[in-house]
């Protein structure tokens, strides 16, 4: 917002289909919020303010899946105006818990939920950003993590790569000193095969992890589900567990 | 008559996006249109087949910023539907977190998306520039409800530790401590905020609001209630349990939105929010808040609805109050949540979201899976009524140039922070002349 500033970074946030979630995550760094808006132009970002500076942005954020034509044509304007393009979010960067439809179909949705289906323009699928445009950096999360967020910010400001983990919510379990709700309690839990960045929060409020950031590199899904079978779950239940907000990613990493 | 067409840019500070139509025949306003064409998500239709247990942490995901709300309906509709009552220490653990979500939405919508309309700033962090004082204020109110969120519900956006029946895990004294101590301070933030919004200046408007709220015997209610509905000044308040809500609100499509529109009792426009809340309930607020009330010249009744931001400062108020109230006399719940088995059958439930009434039904099978879903949330019910409230805004001033036009559309929309997310992009005002 400072405008007059013309060496200032100027930096986009950009909605698709979502809850607002990740980007209210930007606005919830209260403590950081004014610093960030001094160092950077907030060129557009439609949910803090009404300024709609025009671009090229040197950094959008972009928020939401991909899941209807108008929306289609829109990401491939946001790639054409941004020099970096990063995706926050589940949604952004898996299709989100709106991809749940790809397994039902849209049409049979839509019926469901609306009584005139055909007034509703969506795409059969709701794709992650990468499917239409390159992407040059995704933050995953459903939310995404808001020390993550400041990384990947100050990051690309600083015109470096961030440093996020690609190892799973296990180590961050171990490191946090949790007893593992798997081994100790039986409970089926997604830590082994998810991306860390959450600090291993459902271990410690004593409940499984239900993958929010999505597979972590090199996952053994085969190997754990093994030991879900084990503990009793059924391929419904895996397949349930499997399939909430980054169903779009995890379909390829179990073998539910 | 020359057809005529303005595209004036996007609703902003907004939660979501849509688009507002407007066509004029002979000077008078023909049609108001507020188009919500956020994509649709369809989470009635991906609940079908889910277990009862992942409710809570799906329909979350509806909105960001007010995901307790959606978690706190589903759990009362299927904890209705098992025949289960959630009360005592675990309710009140429940309105802990509850609070902090009224604290940190208020705070966000009073200072960095409303109160620039009054001050004349394009944004929150524009206003800064002038009001560093107020927007500091803010944002730590915000963190102090935030905060709140995460150390009863585990993170601020999505709570992890809700389930039905109660929470995976009672947080200790210790762990609340630190957070009761943030409050404490945001309780006088939020009193110096109503002192210092309710110095605005504020068009002088009056609706004859419908209003519906839920009304709780003790309580401001939040968490649970009857369905309360006023039908306009002087009328009696009419009530009843949140089972008979599909008897009397029905939704309907409109061609030009992807959220749907309620009716209630067979007629569309009627108000649920701030301004409902506080015309049901305010003989219930906390001391504090009364008497912010009173010195903000609220009255008994609210029906400007510019001074929302008035009432949800005075609600902020009344959950800093509570909260703290409820800390001091906070022991954990043990255990942390009541055994719950599935049986078939229909639940409803209702809760107060800070935008207003958010109720969910859920059919469930013998083997407690979801075979139905229904969520009527605040934008779908007030849709209607913020079309009416345009309509009076704009049919006087057809001839404004068309800009400062789009801007008092905006303003006027966000009087009922209207969250178009939970629905289903850019508000472009078109006014067409006929
Ligand atoms: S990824 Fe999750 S939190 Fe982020 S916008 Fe999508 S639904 Fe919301
Ligand atoms: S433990 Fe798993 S489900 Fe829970 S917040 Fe972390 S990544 Fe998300």
């Amino acid at each position: 917002m400072t405008g007059s500033r013309t060496k200032a970074p100027r930096v986009a946030v950009w909605k698709f289909a979502s809850c607002d979630g990740c980007q209210l995550t930007l606005l919830d760094c209260e403590d950081e919020l004014l610093a960030l808006a001094a160092e950077v132009d907030l060129a557009y970002f439609l949910e803090a303010g009404s300024a709609r500076g025009p671009g090229p942005y040197d950094l959008s954020l972009v928020e939401g899946s991909i899941t209807t034509p108008a929306d289609a044509r829109r990401i491939r304007h946001v790639r054409r105006v941004s020099r970096k393009l990063v995706t926050i979010g589940a949604c952004a960067t898996a299709g989100g818990v709106q991809a749940l439809r790809d397994l039902a179909g849209v049409r049979a949705f839509a019926s469901l939920v609306y009584p005139r289906p055909d007034h509703i323009r969506a795409l059969e699928r709701s794709a992650p950003v990468s499917a239409y445009v390159p992407v040059d950096f995704e933050l995953r999360g459903c939310p995404i993590d808001k020390g993550q967020l400041l990384e990947v910010v100050g990051a690309f400001l600083a015109g470096r790569r961030p440093v996020v983990p690609r190892h799973s919510v296990c180590v961050e379990c171990k490191a946090r000193g949790n007893p593992c709700v798997l081994v100790a309690r039986g409970v089926a839990c997604l830590g082994p095969v998810t991306r860390a960045g959450c600090g291993a929060l459902c271990p410690a409020f004593g409940r499984g992890c239900f993958g929010c950031f999505g597979p972590s590199e090199s996952p053994n899904a085969a190997a754990l589900n093994a030991r879900l079978r084990a503990g009793g779950l059924d391929d419904d239940e895996l397949a349930r567990l499997y399939r909430t907000f980054n169903a779009g990613v995890t379909g390829g990493c179990g073998d539910a | 008559m020359t057809h005529r067409t303005i595209r004036v840019g996007g609703l902003t500070r907004v939660e979501g996006e849509g688009g507002l139509l407007v066509r004029a025949r002979g000077g008078r306003v023909a049609e108001v249109r507020l188009e919500i064409y956020e994509p649709p998500r369809f989470f009635e239709a991906l609940l079908r087949g889910r277990s009862w247990t992942e409710a809570p942490d799906l329909t979350a995901r509806v909105c960001g910023i007010c995901p307790v709300a959606y978690q706190m309906s589903a759990c009362q509709a299927l904890e209705s539907l098992c025949g289960v009552t959630v009360d005592g220490p675990l309710r009140d653990l429940r309105l802990l977190l509850y609070y902090g979500e009224w604290i940190e939405s208020h705070a966000l919508h009073i200072h960095l998306l409303h109160a620039p309309d009054f001050l004349g700033y394009p944004s929150g962090i524009a206003m800064a520039a002038g009001h560093r004082a107020e927007v500091e204020r803010g944002l730590a109110l915000k963190k102090a409800g935030n905060e709140l969120v995460a150390a009863v519900g585990g993170r601020a956006v999505h709570p992890v530790n809700v389930r039905v029946g109660g929470f995976y895990r009672a947080p200790g004294r210790a762990e609340l401590a630190p957070v009761a101590e943030r409050l404490r301070h945001a309780l006088d933030a939020a009193l110096e905020t109503v002192a210092w919004v309710s110095g605005f200046d504020f068009p002088d408007v009056e609706h004859d609001y419908r209003f519906l709220a839920l009304r709780h015997p003790a309580e401001y209610a939040v968490l649970s209630g009857e369905v309360a509905v006023s039908d306009g000044p002087g009328l009696p308040v009419r009530r009843w349990p949140v089972e008979e809500w599909p008897g009397h609100v029905a939704e309907e499509q409109v061609p030009y939105s992807t959220a749907l529109r309620a009716r209630l009792d067979g007629r569309p426009g009627y108000l649920t929010g701030p301004l409902a809340r506080y015309a049901l309930n305010a003989g219930r607020l906390s001391p504090a808040a009364a008497r912010a009330a009173a010195e903000a010249g609220l009255g008994p009744v609210c029906r400007n609805p510019y001074r929302t931001i008035v009432v949800r400062a005075v609600e902020t108020v009344h959950a800093c109050e509570e909260a703290l109230r409820l800390l001091a006399a906070y022991t954990p719940p043990d255990p942390p949540a009541l055994p719950v088995e599935p049986r078939a059958g229909v639940g409803h439930g209702a809760s107060e979201a800070p935008r207003g009434t958010l109720y969910h039904r859920y059919r469930v099978d013998e083997a407690g899976l979801i075979t139905e879903a229904a969520i009527v949330p605040p934008t779908a019910q007030n849709q209607a009524r913020i079309e009416d409230d345009l309509r009076a805004l704009v049919e006087p001033r057809l001839d404004l140039p068309a800009e400062r036009l789009a801007a008092l559309c905006e303003a006027a929309v966000r009087n009922h922070d209207p969250c178009i997310s939970c629905s289903a992009h850019f508000l472009d005002l078109r006014v067409s002349h006929e």
